[in-house]
C-alpha cells in the first residue's frame, strides 16, 4: 500500500492527490532536490545515497547525466558538456572568450549552442537533462507525479536567464511554481523567516562563483536589499593556490594535461583534509616519473588564499553600501557552498561581521532545502503561513526618452513582483506614433545600457505636441519577467509587449555595468544635460520655424533676418560638446521671438473675437 | 534499513485504540521535535476517494472535545469518536520501499482497499 507522511492539520489531501512539490537547486558544478516530508526539509538521495547530481551531461549513444557523465570528461571533453548555468540565456558574444572551452559552439546570434554527436544542443536542452534525472528521482521518491518545482536561480540571473531556466523546465516536464532566489531560499532553509526581523547576509562561496546578498525580513517579508558577486571565483581558485603552490615548490614548469588534473585533485582533497586537520600530505607520481611529496600547513594554505577572502570581503562591502548599511546593521550571517567549510573562511567572514556566521545546516544543501519550503507552501501544503518573498532587480529597468536618454521607470534593487507606471507625452505636433524602447542599466544615454526590447504604440489622435498623455506601466512578477504596456488616456489605444531577451547579461557584465555608472557618473551627467539642451534647442527651432511659416507675414523683414541669424546660431552650437552654449543659444532665440509670439497671440485672439460682442464673452 | 512489523493480531474488543509500531513512534518525536510545535499525532478517516474512505494523518496543535487519546511508546495519538470504529486496532508502522518512505497502515477493519490501499472499506 501507498506510504503516507504527516500534513499539517486540516491539510490532509486526498488519496492520489498528493501535493507532491520539490525545490531543485539546478547549480552550476552539482544539483539537488529536496522536499518537505513529515514537515520536515529534507534532500532526496539517489539509490547509492548521493544527494549531489554532478551537473554534467554527455551526448553520446544515450544521454548521461551526473557522476558518470563526469568521469567521461576527460576521455570526451566535446559531447560532456560541464557548467552549463554558465551558458544559460546567453550569446556567444556574452560568454566572451570560448578559446579554453573544449566545445563547438553554434553562434546563433542569440543563445548560444553546442554541437555535439547526438546534434546541436541549446543550454536549455542540456539543464533539461539534468531536471529530468531530478524529477525522476523525486518521483520514485515520493512514490508519485510532482505537482510543481521551486528552481532556485542566482540574484544577479536577469530575465533571459530566468527565462532560459523556465524553460528547461518545461521541457524537464516540470510545472515551475516559482523561482526563487538563492539567497533567499538559504535564509529560509534556516527559519530566518520565523527569525526576528531584521538585516540578514548571504554569503555563497560555491565551486566556481561566489554572491552576496543582504536581505531584510520585515513582518514575515523577505526582501533582497541588494546582491553582488563574482562568476569567477569560487572554491576552485583555492584549489588552484594549493596547486601554485606545489608548482613553485617542485620548481615544475609546464605540465601535461594529465598531471595538471591529477595536481588539482590532489589539491582539491588537501584542502578539505585543511578543514578538520592542521595539515595535509600531498603525494603523486608525475607522468615524468617525479615524485611529489609535499606537507601543506593550515598556516600556509591561509596565506595563499588571503587574497581571494579579501575579494569577498571587498564585495560584501560594496553589497552593503548598495543596501545602504553598515556591518553592524546585520543581524545574522548564512553560509551557503561548499567552500564556506573552509575554516579561514567562516573566520574571516565572523571577523568582518563581528559575529559567528550560521553554519549548522550543510552549505551544500541549505540552498535546496530553502526551495522545498517554499515548494510545499506554494503547493498548499501549508496553512498559517502567510509569507510572501520578495526579490530585486539586478539593474534598473526603463525606457529611451528624446535624445536618446534612458528615463528610469523601476530603480535597481527594487523588490518584485514590482509595478511601475510614469506618463510620457508627445515631441512633435499631430504625433501619432510612439516608439517605445525598453532598456536595462544605469547610465544616462541609451547607448551604454541594454536593450530589452522594443515596440510601437499607434493610433494616437493627431494633437499638439504634449498634449498627449501616454502612460507606460512597467510589471516585473515574481519570476522576474518584465510586462511593458503603453496606453494613451484620451483615446484609449494601447500596446505591450512581455519582454523575453534573447540572450542575457553574465555578471561580470553586469557588475561592470554597475561600477561603469558610478565612474562616470560625472561624464552621464554632463551627456544628460547635453542630450536635454540639444532636445530642447531643437524643439524649439521646430516651433520657430513652424511659427514663421504661418505668420512669417506678420513680422518686419529685419526682424525676421534677426530670427533667422539667431536660429542658424543656434544650429551652429547643436554639435558643440559645451551644453552651455547651446543654452545661451536658445535663450537668445527665446528673446528674439518674445514679440513676434506677441503677434501671433494677438492675431489669434482677434480671430477668435471677430463677430463677437461683448455679451458673448460675458456669457463665456 | 527498517524491518516491516508483523501486522498485530487484534481481538475486536473496544478502545483497543491505535498504536505506533517503535520505529513509527520515533520517527513521529522527531518530526514534531523539528516541526518546533505539537502535542501529537491526529489520525482518522473521511470519506473520499475511489474506494469509500480515506486516512487522515495530521499533527495535531490542539485536543479537540471529541478526540480519544492513546500513547504509543511516548508519542501522543488522537483519534476523532466518529472515526475510531473504522481504525480500532490499527497500527502505524514507517518503512522504506526503494527510495520511498513513509507511514504504512496495517488496519485489520479493511475488507476492501484500492490498488494502493490509500482508499478502503470495511
Amino acid at each position: 500500500m501507498a506510504l503516507l507522511q504527516i500534513s499539517e492539520p486540516g491539510l490532509s489531501t486526498a488519496p492520489h492527490q498528493h501535493r507532491l512539490a520539490v525545490g531543485i537547486d539546478l547549480g552550476t558544478t552539482n544539483s539537488l532536490v529536496a522536499t518537505v516530508r513529515n514537515g520536515i526539509s529534507v534532500v532526496l538521495n539517489d539509490e547509492n545515497g548521493r544527494a549531489m547530481l554532478p551537473s554534467v551531461v554527455r551526448y553520446a549513444t544515450d544521454v548521461v547525466v551526473g557522476e558518470a557523465a563526469q568521469a567521461a570528461q576527460s576521455d570526451d571533453p566535446v559531447n560532456t558538456i560541464v557548467s552549463v548555468k554558465r551558458f544559460m540565456g546567453r550569446s556567444l558574444a556574452d560568454i566572451g572568450d570560448t578559446s579554453r572551452l573544449p566545445y563547438r559552439f553554434v553562434d546563433t546570434g542569440s543563445m548560444l549552442q553546442l554541437r555535439t554527436v547526438a546534434g546541436v544542443k541549446s543550454p536549455v536542452e542540456v539543464s533539461a537533462e539534468i531536471l529530468k534525472v531530478l524529477r525522476l528521482r523525486a518521483e520514485e521518491s515520493l512514490g508519485g507525479e510532482l505537482v510543481g518545482a521551486v528552481i532556485t536561480v542566482p540574484a544577479y540571473f536577469d530575465d533571459a536567464q530566468r527565462q532560459a531556466t523556465k524553460d528547461a523546465a518545461k521541457l524537464a516536464g516540470i510545472n515551475v511554481l516559482r523561482l526563487l532566489n538563492e539567497p533567499t531560499a538559504a535564509a529560509i532553509a534556516y527559519g530566518l523567516d520565523n527569525a526576528s526581523e531584521g538585516v540578514y547576509a548571504v554569503y555563497d562561496l560555491g565551486g566556481g562563483t561566489f554572491d552576496i546578498s543582504i536581505l531584510r525580513l520585515s513582518r514575515g517579508v523577505f526582501e533582497v536589499l541588494s546582491a553582488n558577486g563574482d562568476s569567477a571565483l569560487g572554491g576552485d581558485d583555492f584549489d588552484q593556490r594549493i596547486h601554485c603552490w606545489l608548482l613553485e615548490k617542485n620548481q615544475l614548469s609546464v605540465l601535461s594535461p594529465q598531471d595538471t588534473r591529477l595536481l588539482l585533485t590532489l589539491a582539491r582533497s588537501a584542502k578539505e583534509q585543511l578543514t578538520e586537520h592542521v595539515d595535509a600530505r600531498i603525494t603523486a607520481v608525475l607522468s615524468s616519473g617525479e615524485i611529489i611529496d609535499n606537507v601543506i600547513t593550515r598556516t600556509d594554505f591561509q596565506e595563499m588564499s588571503t587574497n581571494l577572502i579579501q575579494r569577498t570581503l571587498q564585495l560584501m562591502r560594496r553589497a552593503l553600501r548598495d543596501a545602504k548599511l553598515g556591518v553592524d546593521e546585520v543581524k545574522g550571517v548564512v553560509m551557503v557552498g561548499g567552500a564556506t567549510r573552509m575554516p579561514q573562511v567562516q573566520h574571516a567572514v565572523g571577523e568582518f561581521f563581528g559575529q559567528t556566521p550560521l553554519t549548522n545546516l550543510d552549505p551544500d544543501k541549505v540552498v535546496a532545502l530553502g526551495a522545498a519550503i517554499q515548494a510545499n507552501l506554494l503547493a498548499g501544503n501549508r496553512s498559517s503561513d502567510d509569507w510572501l518573498l520578495l526579490d530585486v532587480i539586478p539593474l534598473s529597468l526603463g525606457l529611451e526618452t528624446m535624445g536618446g536618454l534612458v528615463e528610469k521607470i523601476i530603480p535597481r534593487n527594487s523588490t518584485i513582483p514590482t509595478a511601475r507606471a510614469q506618463e510620457f507625452t508627445t515631441y512633435k505636433d499631430g504625433q501619432t506614433a510612439m516608439s517605445l524602447h525598453v532598456l536595462q542599466g544605469e547610465r544616462e544615454l541609451v547607448s551604454d545600457c541594454r536593450s530589452l526590447a522594443q515596440f510601437e504604440l499607434r493610433g494616437i489622435p493627431p494633437m499638439v505636441a504634449g498634449a498627449a498623455r501616454i502612460r507606460v506601466t512597467f510589471q516585473v512578477d515574481a519570476d522576474g519577467l518584465l510586462n511593458v504596456a503603453a496606453r494613451e488616456l484620451g483615446s484609449g489605444v494601447e500596446a505591450a509587449i512581455v519582454v523575453k531577451p534573447s540572450y542575457g547579461l553574465s555578471d561580470a557584465e553586469i557588475t561592470r555595468m554597475l561600477q561603469d555608472s558610478t565612474q562616470h557618473a560625472q561624464d552621464d551627467m554632463q551627456a544628460r544635460a547635453h542630450r536635454e539642451q540639444q532636445t530642447e534647442a531643437n524643439q524649439l527651432l521646430d516651433a520657430v520655424q513652424n511659427a514663421l511659416d504661418q505668420d512669417g507675414s506678420l513680422l518686419s523683414e529685419s526682424q525676421r533676418s534677426e530670427i533667422e541669424s539667431r536660429m542658424t546660431a543656434l544650429k551652429v552650437t547643436l554639435p558643440l560638446a559645451d551644453h552651455l552654449a547651446i543654452k545661451r543659444a536658445v535663450t537668445t532665440l527665446n528673446d528674439a521671438t518674445v514679440s513676434f509670439a506677441q503677434a501671433r497671440m494677438d492675431k489669434s485672439v482677434k480671430r477668435v473675437l471677430s463677430g463677437m460682442n461683448i455679451s458673448d464673452l460675458e456669457i463665456k | 534499513m527498517l524491518k516491516l512489523q508483523p501486522v498485530p493480531a487484534v481481538a475486536k474488543e473496544k478502545n483497543v485504540g491505535v498504536t505506533l509500531s517503535e520505529a513509527a513512534a520515533n520517527h513521529v518525536k522527531n518530526f514534531i521535535a523539528k516541526r518546533g510545535r505539537g502535542i501529537g499525532l491526529r489520525i482518522g478517516v473521511r470519506t473520499s476517494g475511489c474506494s469509500g474512505m480515506a486516512y487522515k494523518l495530521e499533527f495535531a496543535d490542539a485536543l479537540d472535545a471529541e478526540d480519544l487519546q492513546f500513547d504509543s511508546f511516548g508519542v501522543t495519538v488522537l483519534v476523532d469518536a466518529k472515526s475510531l470504529p473504522y481504525i480500532e486496532g490499527m497500527e502505524l508502522d514507517y518503512t522504506r520501499e526503494g527510495l520511498n518512505e513513509g507511514f504504512k497502515f496495517n488496519n485489520p477493519n479493511v475488507k476492501n482497499a484500492c490498488g494502493c490501499g490509500e482508499s478502503f472499506q470495511v
